[in-house]
C-alpha cells in the first residue's frame, strides 16, 4: 500500500503540542521559578514539609489497589467461569454504577458511613456497637475502592476470557489438579491484566482529591487536595502547585514503568 | 471435576451489594418527605419537583450536553484524520507522533486539568494585554474537552485501521478512483464502527469529566458535575439524590435498549444465516 | 438512538420554561417583585458569585423579572478560594461578596473596580456606622450585604455544662464530636482568643502558638468544613462547631436541641459587602443588582430567609424578631467582638503555612 495522507495526522500534531505538549512544559517552568519568576528548587525543598501528606496519598492508594486486586481478582476469576449469559449481564452490573457520576456514588457513602449514618443505625438496630468511620481514612479508602473496582475487574476479566480454553483442558488432561492449573496456567497468564489493572486503580487513587474532600473532611489531606488547594483553594501558589504536580507526575511514571516491566502484554485501552 | 459454584455466588452478590447499596440509599432518600439523608420520614415527589425547578441545575444540563456533543464531533473528525495519517506513516515517526496520545490518556485528571488552567490563564493575560475580553469559559473548557477526547478516538479507531484488508485501497486506486474517493469509498465504511465508537465514549467521558472543568472554566459556565460538587458541598438537599435517580434511570433505559437493539441484530443475522 | 435524544432535548427545553415558582413563594410572603426596571446597562446578563447558603436564591428570578437581566449566580466557600479565583484571572464575575478583611486586601491588590454610586442610590440607607469602614477607607468600593457574628454552636443534650468558652472546643470529652471550619483565618483565630490575643495580631510568636494549640486539638475534630457544617449539627452528626449567629438561629429553628453561645474570650464581627472586580464586563447591571438587592422587599425576603444581620436601616426597623433572635442577630454590647483586618505579606505566607501544616 502507498504511504500517502500523513498529512491527515497534522491537526492531531498542532492540536496536542498546543494542548499537552505546551501545558507540561509550563508545569515544569512554573515548578522550578518562584513568586519572582527566578529560578529555584526551593518549591521543591518546600515539598520536603509535605512527606507525611506524599506518605498517605501512596499508603492509601496502595490500599485500596490491594483490596480491589483481592476483591476484583476472585471475582473476574469466578466470572471467567460462568456462562457467557449470566458473565454479559454481570459486566454490564458491574459497569453500571460507573454511568452515574461518581461525585453522586461518593457523595451517598456519606450517607451510609456518617456517624448517625444507615451503617451505624443497621449496627445498633442488631445490637452491634456503632462505627466511627466518616472522616478518616478508613472512609476515603472505601471511597477509593468503590470508584476504582471495576477498574480492577475488568481487565483481569477481559485477559483471562482470551486465555484459551484448549490451554486450560489441555493442562487438566495432563493431570493437574483445579489448584496446579490455576497456579500454573491461569495466573501467569492473567498477569498483564492485573498489571492494568493495578494501573488504573493506583493511578487515579493517588490523584483524587475529591474522594478525601467528601469522605475525609478535610482532615486526611492527600496529593490532589494539597495541588487543589495552591489552585483554586485555600492558599494560593501555582509554583508549589505545578511542584507537586511534576513529583505527583513522576511518581505515576515510574509506578507504569514498573508495572510494564513486569507485563510484557500489549497496551490495551479497556473501553467501558 | 465439578466444584461448588456456591463461594463464587455468595462473593458475586456480595460485590453486587458493594456495588449498588450506595446507589439504592440515593434513589430511596430522593423519595424521602424530610431533608435527611439518613431517616426516611414519608414519601413525596417534591424533590423532583424543585429539582426541575432549580436553573442552575438544567443550564448545567444543557451545558454538559452541548460540551459532550460539540467535543465529542470535533475530537472524532480531528482523531479520525490523525488515525488515518499516523496509519499511512512509517513505523518510527509514527510511534513517535503516538507518545503524544499517551500523555492526557496516561497523566492523572488533575494534572492534565492544571496543567490547561495554566496554559490558559497565560493566553487570557496576553490577550487582555491587548485590550481583548477574555476568560476561562465555554471555549477554554471546549478546548479541554477535545483535547482529552481525542486520544480515545484514535485509540478505538487505529485497530480498525490495523484490520483492514491492504488490498482493497489499492485495487480501488487499480480500477480508476482517486486517493480522496478511495478513501471515502473503502476505507471509511470499514473503519466506521470504530469512529462511532471513539465519538461514543468521547461523548461519555466529556460528560462524566469533572476534575478537568473544575480547573478549565471559569464563571458560572458550569457543567453538570460542577454543579453536583458544589451541591455536595453545601447543606443537603435531596434534590442531589432526585438528580441521581433520574440519571441512573436514564442510564439504565439506555443501556437496556442498546442490549435489546444489539440482540435483536443477532437474531437478525443469524436468520440471514 | 436518535429519537431517544431529540426526547431528552425535548424534555429539557420543556423543563427548562418552569420557573415561575420563585416569583410566587416571594409573593405569596408579601413581596411585591411586579413593578419593572429599565435595563439600561446594556447587558443581558451579570455573573454574581457569593458564598453558599448566603441568600435567598429566589430573588434572583425576581432580579431577571424586574429588569430582565439574567443572573449567573454560583457560590464560593472560603475568602481564600475566592481570591485564588480572582488572581488566577481567568473568571470574570461582576459581583462578588467577600467578607471585610478580604476585601481590604483585594483593594491592596488592585483587584476591585470602584463603584458608581449613584448607580446605588439604596446606599443611603446603609446604617451610618457601617459606611466608611476600616477595611474600605473612604467607601469607594463596597457596599455592605451582611454582617454578623461568630459563636459556638452546640448541642444541649449531649454537651455538658455552661458553654462561655472557645475552651469547650478542646475537650477531650467530645473526641469527634467537634467540627472546625475550613480556613486559616476563622481557625485561628479560635486559637488566638483562647489563648488572649488579638485576631489581627502581627507577632508570630502567638501565631505558633496558636498553630501548637490547633495541632493538640486536631485528634478531637471530626472535620474542617464549611457549609456542611450546618447539615451536620442539624441531624447530630457533630455535637460542637464555631458557626455564624444568622445560621445559628436556622439551626435551632429545625433542631430544637441546638443552642447557640458567644465565648467570654470574645470573637469574630465580621461584614460582607458586594463589590465588583476589576475589569467586569456587566458593571452598569452589578450595580444594578446591588442596588436591587438593597431595595427594601429584597433586603427583608432575604434577611428573614438568613437570619443574618442587615445593615438596612428601613429593613431593621420594619423587622419583627423575638427576643432571642435580636439578642442573637443584634447583640447590644459589640464590645466582645473583633472584626478580621487585612494582613501584611509575610503573615499571610505565615497562615498559609500553618494552615497547611496543620492539616497535612
Amino acid at each position: 500500500m502507498k504511504r500517502r495522507g500523513g498529512w491527515l495526522a497534522g491537526p492531531y500534531v498542532v492540536w496536542m503540542v498546543l494542548f499537552t505538549v505546551i501545558p507540561m512544559m509550563l508545569v515544569v517552568y512554573f515548578a522550578f521559578t518562584g513568586e519572582d519568576g527566578r529560578l529555584t528548587a526551593g518549591n521543591f525543598a518546600r515539598l520536603l514539609d509535605y512527606g507525611a501528606v506524599f506518605g498517605r496519598s501512596l499508603g492509601l492508594a496502595a490500599i485500596s489497589t490491594a483490596v480491589c486486586l483481592l476483591i476484583g481478582y476472585p471475582l473476574a476469576y469466578v466470572l471467567s467461569r460462568e456462562s457467557e449469559a449470566v458473565r454479559k449481564s454481570a459486566m454490564l452490573l458491574i459497569m453500571l454504577p460507573m454511568w452515574v457520576n461518581m461525585l453522586l456514588r461518593t457523595y451517598a457513602w456519606m450517607s451510609i458511613l456518617e456517624n448517625t449514618g444507615l451503617l451505624n443505625q443497621l449496627l445498633s438496630a442488631v445490637g452491634l456497637p456503632t462505627l466511627r468511620i466518616i472522616n478518616t481514612s478508613a472512609a476515603v479508602a472505601i471511597g477509593m475502592v468503590y470508584n476504582y473496582l471495576p477498574f480492577m475487574i475488568l481487565p483481569v476479566l477481559t485477559v483471562m476470557l482470551k486465555i484459551d480454553k484448549p490451554v486450560i483442558e489441555a493442562a487438566q488432561d495432563l493431570g493437574g489438579n483445579q489448584a496446579t492449573v490455576f497456579k500454573r496456567v491461569i495466573f501467569p497468564l492473567s498477569l498483564p491484566g492485573v498489571l492494568s489493572g493495578i494501573t488504573m486503580v493506583f493511578v487515579p487513587s493517588v490523584s483524587t482529591f475529591i474522594i478525601s474532600r467528601l469522605l475525609g473532611g478535610g482532615k486526611t489531606l492527600l496529593l490532589g487536595d494539597l495541588i487543589e488547594m495552591q489552585f483554586l483553594g485555600n492558599t494560593y501558589n501555582p509554583h508549589l502547585g505545578s511542584s507537586i504536580s511534576l513529583v505527583m507526575m513522576i511518581i505515576v511514571l515510574i509506578s507504569m514503568a514498573l508495572m510494564n516491566r513486569f507485563g510484557e502484554g500489549e497496551e490495551e485501552v479497556v473501553v467501558l | 471435576m465439578k466444584r461448588s459454584r456456591v463461594p463464587g455466588r455468595i462473593l458475586q452478590a456480595l460485590v453486587a451489594v458493594f456495588l449498588y447499596a450506595p446507589i439504592l440509599v440515593l434513589i430511596v432518600f430522593s423519595f424521602n418527605s424530610d431533608k435527611s439523608r439518613t431517616q426516611f420520614k414519608g414519601f413525596t415527589l417534591d424533590w423532583y419537583v424543585s429539582l426541575f425547578e432549580n436553573q442552575q441545575v438544567l443550564s448545567a444540563l444543557y451545558l454538559s450536553l452541548v460540551i459532550a456533543v460539540l467535543s465529542a464531533l470535533i475530537a472524532t473528525v480531528i482523531g479520525t484524520a490523525a488515525a488515518i495519517g499516523l496509519y499511512s506513516m512509517k513505523q518510527r515517526p509514527r510511534k513517535m507522533l503516538l507518545s503524544l496520545n499517551n500523555i492526557p490518556v496516561v497523566n492523572p485528571d488533575i494534572i492534565t486539568g492544571v496543567a490547561l488552567m495554566m496554559l490558559f490563564i497565560l493566553c487570557i493575560t496576553f490577550l487582555r494585554s491587548l485590550g481583548v475580553r477574555a476568560g476561562l469559559g465555554f471555549t477554554t473548557l471546549l478546548f479541554a474537552h477535545v483535547t482529552f477526547n481525542i486520544p480515545y478516538v484514535i485509540l478505538s479507531v487505529l485497530p480498525k485501521l490495523r484490520q483492514l484488508s491492504k488490498h482493497t485501497y489499492e485495487a480501488a486506486l487499480d480500477l480508476g478512483a482517486s486517493p480522496f474517493a478511495a478513501y471515502r469509498r473503502v476505507i471509511m465504511p470499514e473503519i466506521m464502527p470504530g469512529i462511532t465508537a471513539g465519538a461514543m465514549i468521547a461523548f461519555t467521558m466529556s460528560i462524566d469529566d469533572f476534575l478537568i472543568s473544575y480547573f478549565t472554566t471559569g464563571t458560572s459556565v458550569q457543567t453538570l458535575p460542577m454543579v453536583i460538587y458544589s451541591m455536595t458541598r453545601k447543606r443537603v438537599s435531596p434534590e442531589i439524590n432526585a438528580l441521581s435517580t433520574l440519571m441512573f434511570v436514564t442510564v439504565l433505559a439506555l443501556l437496556i435498549a442498546i442490549n435489546v437493539l444489539q440482540a435483536r441484530d443477532q437474531k437478525k443475522k443469524e436468520q440471514r444465516l | 438512538m436518535k429519537k431517544t435524544i431529540i426526547i431528552i432535548l425535548a424534555l429539557i427545553l420543556l423543563l427548562a420554561g418552569c420557573q415561575g415558582g420563585a416569583l410566587k413563594r416571594l409573593e405569596e410572603d408579601g413581596f411585591d417583585f411586579s413593578y419593572t426596571i429599565e435595563n439600561t446597562t446594556g447587558s443581558t446578563a451579570v455573573y454574581v458569585y457569593n458564598w453558599g447558603e448566603y441568600m435567598n436564591e429566589d430573588l434572583n428570578a425576581a432580579f431577571e423579572a424586574v429588569t430582565g437581566i439574567k443572573v449567573h449566580y454560583d457560590t464560593f466557600q472560603t475568602n481564600e478560594a475566592l481570591r485564588s479565583k480572582l488572581i488566577t484571572g481567568g473568571s470574570n464575575y461582576d459581583v462578588i461578596i467577600p467578607s471585610d478583611y478580604m476585601i481590604g486586601l483585594l483593594i491592596e491588590e488592585g483587584l476591585l473596580e470602584e463603584l458608581d454610586f449613584s448607580n446605588i442610590p439604596n446606599f443611603a440607607d446603609i446604617k451610618p456606622h457601617l459606611k466608611n469602614p476600616a477595611y474600605d477607607p473612604g467607601n469607594r468600593y463596597s457596599v455592605p450585604y451582611m454582617w454578623g457574628t461568630v459563636g459556638i454552636i452546640y448541642d444541649t443534650t449531649r454537651v455538658s455544662g455552661p458553654v462561655d468558652s472557645w475552651g469547650v472546643l478542646f475537650d477531650e470529652r467530645y473526641t469527634g464530636q467537634i467540627l472546625m471550619f475550613d480556613n486559616a483565618r476563622d481557625t485561628f483565630g479560635i486559637a488566638l482568643k483562647l489563648l488572649g490575643y488579638s485576631f489581627n495580631t502581627e507577632n508570630e510568636d502567638e501565631l505558633l502558638a496558636a498553630y501548637e494549640l490547633l495541632a493538640r486539638q486536631k485528634p478531637l475534630v471530626q472535620a474542617y468544613i464549611m457549609d456542611q457544617i450546618f447539615d451536620k449539627m442539624e441531624v447530630g452528626e457533630a455535637i460542637l462547631a464555631p458557626y455564624y449567629a444568622g445560621d445559628a438561629l436556622l439551626m435551632m429553628e429545625s433542631n430544637a436541641d441546638l443552642a447557640f453561645a458567644v465565648p467570654k474570650e470574645g470573637s469574630n464581627i465580621f461584614t460582607d459587602a458586594f463589590v465588583i472586580p476589576k475589569g467586569a464586563a456587566n458593571k452598569a447591571a452589578a450595580e444594578m443588582y446591588i442596588n436591587f438587592m438593597c431595595s427594601f422587599d429584597a433586603a427583608m425576603a432575604n434577611v428573614l430567609e438568613l437570619g443574618y444581620s442587615t445593615p438596612l436601616t428601613h429593613v431593621y426597623d420594619a423587622l419583627e424578631l423575638d427576643e432571642e433572635e435580636y439578642a442573637i442577630s443584634y447583640p447590644e454590647d459589640l464590645s466582645l467582638f473583633e472584626p478580621f483586618l487585612n494582613m501584611p505579606h509575610h503573615i499571610r505566607e505565615l497562615y498559609d503555612s500553618l494552615w497547611i501544616e496543620l492539616l497535612r
